[in-house]
């Protein structure tokens, strides 16, 4: 806990102008504010009673407390202002190193996270942060003002009965301490709930077609209300336990007041005599700021609630920032030319250690060959493109791009020579022009329209209402086999030197895939390309197939090699004949 | 608020209790000064130690019962909100689940995830605001008010300038503020869509060497954020410094026009002091209604949105009919339009055709030529816009919709599952299905064989939907979930594609061999596939250009040759 708010801290660093900015005019801003009540009661004084007014006196007093008031009120100002620049530039700091570090963790990180769980980092978390600091700081720092201020009058007007107040003060802490404790335990419970529940809303309502395809509405309900049930029940609890705080400090400083009011007067009356004898006015002032001063106390509680809050929101914020970057690699040679002839010499790896996928894998596409990865589904086709662009890093094992291991070459430079097309397309909130311009950001009009062309997009992109420049996003209704295109022709204007198509086509109908075909071969001429599909037309033509299973290649070859050897490949091939 | 005060009326004693015992505290409350008063009047001018001591004992006990009241009230105040906001939730959920997908596409899933979570939590907050603070700061400010008139009425026209000003500043900083804060908003949310963008993308970002361009974007939108956040908070910085100010100067001002008063003798040294203090108490007491509005009126937006879906019936009446599976005809369009609510265009145009029981059809075509579309009519997800659909020889809008959709099994073209057990996800259908059936219909779409495989077989935890399975695995747990129920009419929407041709070919052996009285509808963009149909339909642009069996379509059909063509050269 320490430590996190030490780094908190640490991120203010710069602001620490408007961190001492904002306790100077603070101090003064308080400290002036406390005066109003003395001046008050000595204005009051001026005014004894009928005939009896000191107007040159009450004149001074009240110009005093009026200039004393705009003061005060000018520094509060000031003092917000500078708040919020603390607070929302730490904030801004904080969340664009949060969102630069996504773009550096590396792959496993950002597949191993669960993708809504990242976002509330981003947002939520980094928001309760700010609101912790700013509110928690600024109450924080004006409470300790007032404490300190109050206990100064106090001390002049009597030092014994401060003391009292003093020795009483903890109670107050205790009572708080008790309260965040018992609903520490019912929050806890209840974040856990609305996480639940959070996760089951979504999953129901998004996949509500679904639902209501199975009939599945009334158990829909029924898992939703128990759920709903418990939440709320944990909720009444969290809240009222929590909204206990305020009551019961008040309460305590009640027990203060009385304790004050009672000593001081068996005091006046000599009871007592060690207190000292106070006069009525004295005993009223003293009364006004022993109420002040247990106020803060009220607020801290709350505050440090909020503070506890902010803190484990930063931690989560941390362990993100904390987890190792994709080692820099600048120093790296930059891969600038190569001619395309690529080895994977046994190479080992495996997403999770106890189940092993690719077990001594070795394979070599010369310059400009079309190389096919066929197999079943989970037999570790994808898994190679993730070794071969480095997304993962392989186990043991090598692998070489003109001889050079890939590992000795940057990591930009070596993805730059590949265009990669992927099954599980990908559009983001953009002009299509934008998503289409996404590998080469300087493209001109005619550049991008040509390779919309040859991807055999710009037929549906010109019927879209804006064309080009309509704004499309991931779920504005493009149908997949139309998201597909728009991905193709991405890497149709960047041009790469080496291509990847993962089940580049799968959601195309097969007219358009002709088509693309065409496109493509024109494309890959003379490129070493690598093709996972599982139309096996496409794959017919390829210089080298590889038949994969269970992370092992167990064939390799031309078609017409793997058709005589009548093995797994043929039967593959057969079967898409087969009734 | 209105709107939705129908789910507060379980909670009336909760609502007119909570805010009572807040009423009484803050009596207790205002009742503390004067008993003290009453101490240095009586016991200390009488030095009568005795009396001291009793006032003591009876301003601890009015401490102990204030602080009771408030604990009743709080204790009443959560109840009816969570109360309240635990029925709302289920309200809307309930009604959401009564909706038909024409009016699920038109809100969108994540406007109604935010109605349901946000919204509700939203007009919940302010309930329980309205409890605990709505009746008390009144209570002040008209309290004091009426105090300060009985004391002097002249002193009280101060009262009476000082306050609307005080009021007007709440309405400009407010009116001001809370547009900006929606506006700040809707960055924080394009920072939360950019962010979900990039956790999807990050494999393109990265084979595109594009993270620098991520970055600066970040920081872009996180530095326009800032400076939003700061012009906001630059206005409503000035709130509380300034009504501190006129306050204080309206307190200068009673106590000058007041020591004229004193002068005069029309007013006494104690009513002055009692002025002050009633100043302050009113100032404080509208700062805390400013914030109350301000809760109430994102209450009161929240509530309006709420109800908005509330409010929308379902496009769809239900009918009343229980299915006949024994009738021979199972499917038959006649003559059938549809038209998406909203689009211009018809996506389907007068499609005719009939399937006998136990046949299966199949519907080639390119993509967003209405094939789904045309299956998503028979289940009933949508009405078609003209003609008629019958199932088992009834028209689909006469069935009663649960006993219609129980009978088909659905296999969507996305494949989605749902978190929990494998066989928690198979018994969607049916569910009290033996773990026999479950296993039988695994068999029959290829699955049996890698859920065996895995350590706990049917009772693997799919993480998330289903994270931890490929796209082949997932689709058919899919298929195996439509199965499971024992469906009379079985839809697989383009539910092959992730396969491999052989796992395909035996998919679709065993349906044939173990479920030959069900009648299928198979779409796909493979002709092998559907090449043993018992009638194809080639749809083009939402038009059937062309339907029979593979050997009348490769005669008759130039659409289906050439698809074919394609794929068998």
């Amino acid at each position: 806990m320490k430590k996190t708010v030490f780094r908190i801290l640490k991120y203010c660093k710069p602001y620490r102008g408007c961190l001492i900015m904002t306790m100077l005019c603070t101090l003064i801003g308080v400290s002036l504010s406390l005066l109003v009540p003395i001046l008050i009661g000595e204005a009051v004084d001026c005014a004894v009673g009928q005939g009896n007014v000191n107007f040159d006196g009450l004149a001074r007093i009240a110009l005093i407390l009026a200039a004393a008031v705009l003061v005060s009120g000018v520094f509060q100002w000031i003092s917000g202002l500078f708040i919020n620049r603390l607070a929302f530039g730490t904030v801004k700091d904080l969340r664009t190193e949060l969102t630069a570090k996504l773009e550096e963790v590396p792959l496993r990180y950002i597949d191993g996270n669960a993708r809504g769980d990242m976002i509330a980092r981003v947002i939520s978390d980094i928001e309760i942060i700010s609101d912790g600091l700013l509110q928690g700081f600024a109450q924080l720092f004006t409470g300790v003002v007032t404490i300190v201020g109050t206990l100064l009058f106090m001390l002049t007007i009597n030092v014994k009965i401060t003391a009292i107040v003093v020795l009483m003060t903890p109670i107050s802490f205790f009572v708080a301490s008790k309260i965040t404790t018992l609903s520490h335990n019912s929050f806890q419970r209840q974040s856990a709930l609305r996480g639940e529940m959070g996760g089951l809303t979504e999953e129901m309502i998004g996949g509500q077609k679904i639902v209501k395809a199975f009939a599945y509405e009334d158990r829909a309900v029924e898992r939703f209300e128990t759920l709903n049930r418990e939440l709320g029940d944990a909720s009444l609890k969290a809240t009222f336990f929590s909204s206990m705080s305020n009551p019961s400090t008040r309460f305590v400083n009640g027990l203060i007041y009385a304790a004050v009011g009672t000593v001081g007067a068996l005091g006046a009356i000599g009871v007592l005599p060690w207190v000292g004898v106070m006069s009525v006015g004295r005993l009223a002032s003293f009364l006004s700021y022993s109420n002040q001063y247990t106020k803060p106390f009220n607020e801290i509680s709350g505050v440090i609630a909020e503070l506890q809050n902010a803190v484990s929101c930063a931690q989560r914020v941390f362990e993100v920032l904390d987890t190792p970057s994709e080692p820099d690699d600048s120093h790296l040679e930059t891969l600038t030319d190569c001619n395309g002839t690529l080895e994977f010499r046994d190479v080992h790896f495996s997403y999770v250690p106890e189940k092993p996928l690719i077990h001594n894998f070795s394979m070599r596409a010369q310059d400009g060959q079309r190389i096919a990865i066929v197999g079943p589904t989970g037999c570790g086709k994808s898994t190679i493109i993730n070794l071969l662009l480095r997304f993962y890093e392989v186990d043991s094992g090598c692998i070489t791009l003109d001889g050079k291991p890939t590992t000795s070459l940057t990591r930009d430079s070596l993805r730059s020579r590949f265009g990669m097309v992927l099954q599980e397309t990908w559009i983001f909130t953009g002009t299509v022009a934008e998503n289409i311009a996404y590998g080469k950001p300087d493209a001109t009009r005619e550049e991008i329209e040509r390779a919309a062309k040859a991807a055999y997009a710009h037929g549906f992109i010109k019927r879209l209402p804006n064309g080009y420049d309509t704004v499309i996003s991931d779920t504005s209704g493009l149908s997949q086999g139309q998201k597909q295109l728009l991905c193709i022709a991405r890497i149709m204007l960047t041009d790469p030197p080496m291509l990847i198509l993962d089940e580049a086509t799968s959601s195309i109908d097969i007219r358009t895939e002709q088509r693309i075909q065409r496109a493509f071969e024109a494309l890959m001429k003379g490129k070493t390309s690598f093709i996972i599909a599982h139309r096996l037309s496409t794959i017919r033509s390829a210089d080298h197939i590889l038949v994969m299973r269970d992370g092992n290649i167990i064939e390799q070859g031309n078609h017409e090699k793997l058709m005589q050897q009548g093995g797994f490949y043929a039967n593959l091939y057969q079967s898409q004949f087969a009734q | 608020m209105q709107h939705l005060l129908r789910f507060l009326k379980p909670y009336r004693k909760e609502l007119i209790l909570g805010p009572f015992f807040k009423l009484l505290e803050a009596i207790f409350e205002l009742i503390v000064p004067v008993v003290m008063a009453k101490i240095i009047d009586n016991g200390i001018a009488n030095g009568d130690g005795a009396y001291i001591g009793k006032m003591c004992g009876l301003i601890v006990l009015l401490g102990v019962c204030g602080l009771g009241f408030a604990l009743t009230c709080q204790y009443f105040a959560a109840k009816c909100a969570f109360g309240f906001g635990t029925d709302l939730r289920s309200a809307i959920y309930r009604h959401i689940n009564t909706l038909s997908h024409t009016e699920i596409d038109r809100f969108g899933t994540s406007t109604l995830i935010n109605r349901i979570t946000a919204d509700a939590s939203g007009a919940q907050t302010a309930v329980n605001m309205f409890i605990r603070l709505a009746v008390r700061a009144p209570f002040l400010i008209i309290g004091s008010i009426v105090m300060a008139l009985l004391i002097d009425v002249k002193l009280s026209l101060i009262f009476l300038i000082i306050a609307p000003i005080v009021g007007l500043l709440l309405y400009f900083v407010m009116n001001r503020t809370i547009p900006m804060y929606g506006a700040n908003q809707k960055k924080l949310d394009s920072i939360a869509r950019r962010t979900g963008e990039n956790l999807d993308g990050m494999r393109v970002i990265r084979a595109f060497s594009r993270q620098k361009q991520e970055k600066a974007e970040f920081a872009q939108e996180c530095e326009d954020l800032e400076r939003s956040m700061l012009a906001v908070g630059k206005i409503s910085a000035v709130l509380n410094p300034l009504t501190f100010m006129i306050m204080n100067l309206g307190i200068v001002a009673v106590i000058w026009f007041g020591g004229i008063q004193i002068d005069s003798g029309s007013l006494s040294q104690g009513d002055l002091t009692a002025f002050a203090n009633y100043m302050t108490q009113i100032l404080l007491a509208m700062v805390v209604m400013a914030n109350l509005i301000v809760i109430l009126t994102k209450g009161q937006a929240s509530a309006l949105r709420v109800h908005e879906v509330l409010n929308t019936p379902t496009s769809m009446e239900n009918g009343q009919a229980q299915p006949d599976a024994q009738q021979e005809e199972a499917i038959s369009f006649s003559h059938v339009d549809f038209a998406y609510a909203g689009a211009g265009d018809n996506s389907l145009d007068d499609i005719t055709f009939t399937l006998k029981k136990g046949q299966t059809l199949g519907i080639i075509g390119g993509t967003g030529s209405g094939k789904s579309t045309l299956a998503n009519l028979i289940p009933r997800f949508y009405d078609a816009t003209k003609g008629e659909i019958r199932v088992f020889g009834k028209p689909v809008q006469d069935y009663d919709m649960h006993s219609l959709r129980r009978m088909i099994g659905v296999v969507p073209q996305k494949a989605v599952l749902f978190t929990g057990t494998i066989a928690e996800n198979l018994r969607w259908a049916d569910e009290n299905a033996s773990d026999a059936q479950l296993q039988r219909a695994m068999e029959i779409a290829q699955a049996a064989d890698f859920v065996g495989k895995t350590q706990y077989g049917m009772q693997t935890h799919l993480v998330q939907g289903g994270r931890n399975l490929s796209g082949g695995q997932k689709q058919r747990l899919t298929i195996a979930r439509a199965l499971a129920g024992n469906p009379e009419i079985l839809i697989l929407d383009d539910s092959m594609s992730a396969l491999d041709y052989a796992t395909d070919l035996a998919l679709r052996t065993a349906l044939r061999e173990k479920c030959s009285s069900m009648t299928t509808i198979m779409i796909s963009q493979r002709a092998t596939s559907l090449m043993g149909a018992d009638l194809i339909l080639v749809m083009d642009d939402g038009r059937c250009v062309g339907q029979g069996t593979h050997a009348q379509l490769l005669e008759t059909c130039e659409e289906y040759r050439e698809i074919y063509d394609s794929q068998m050269q």
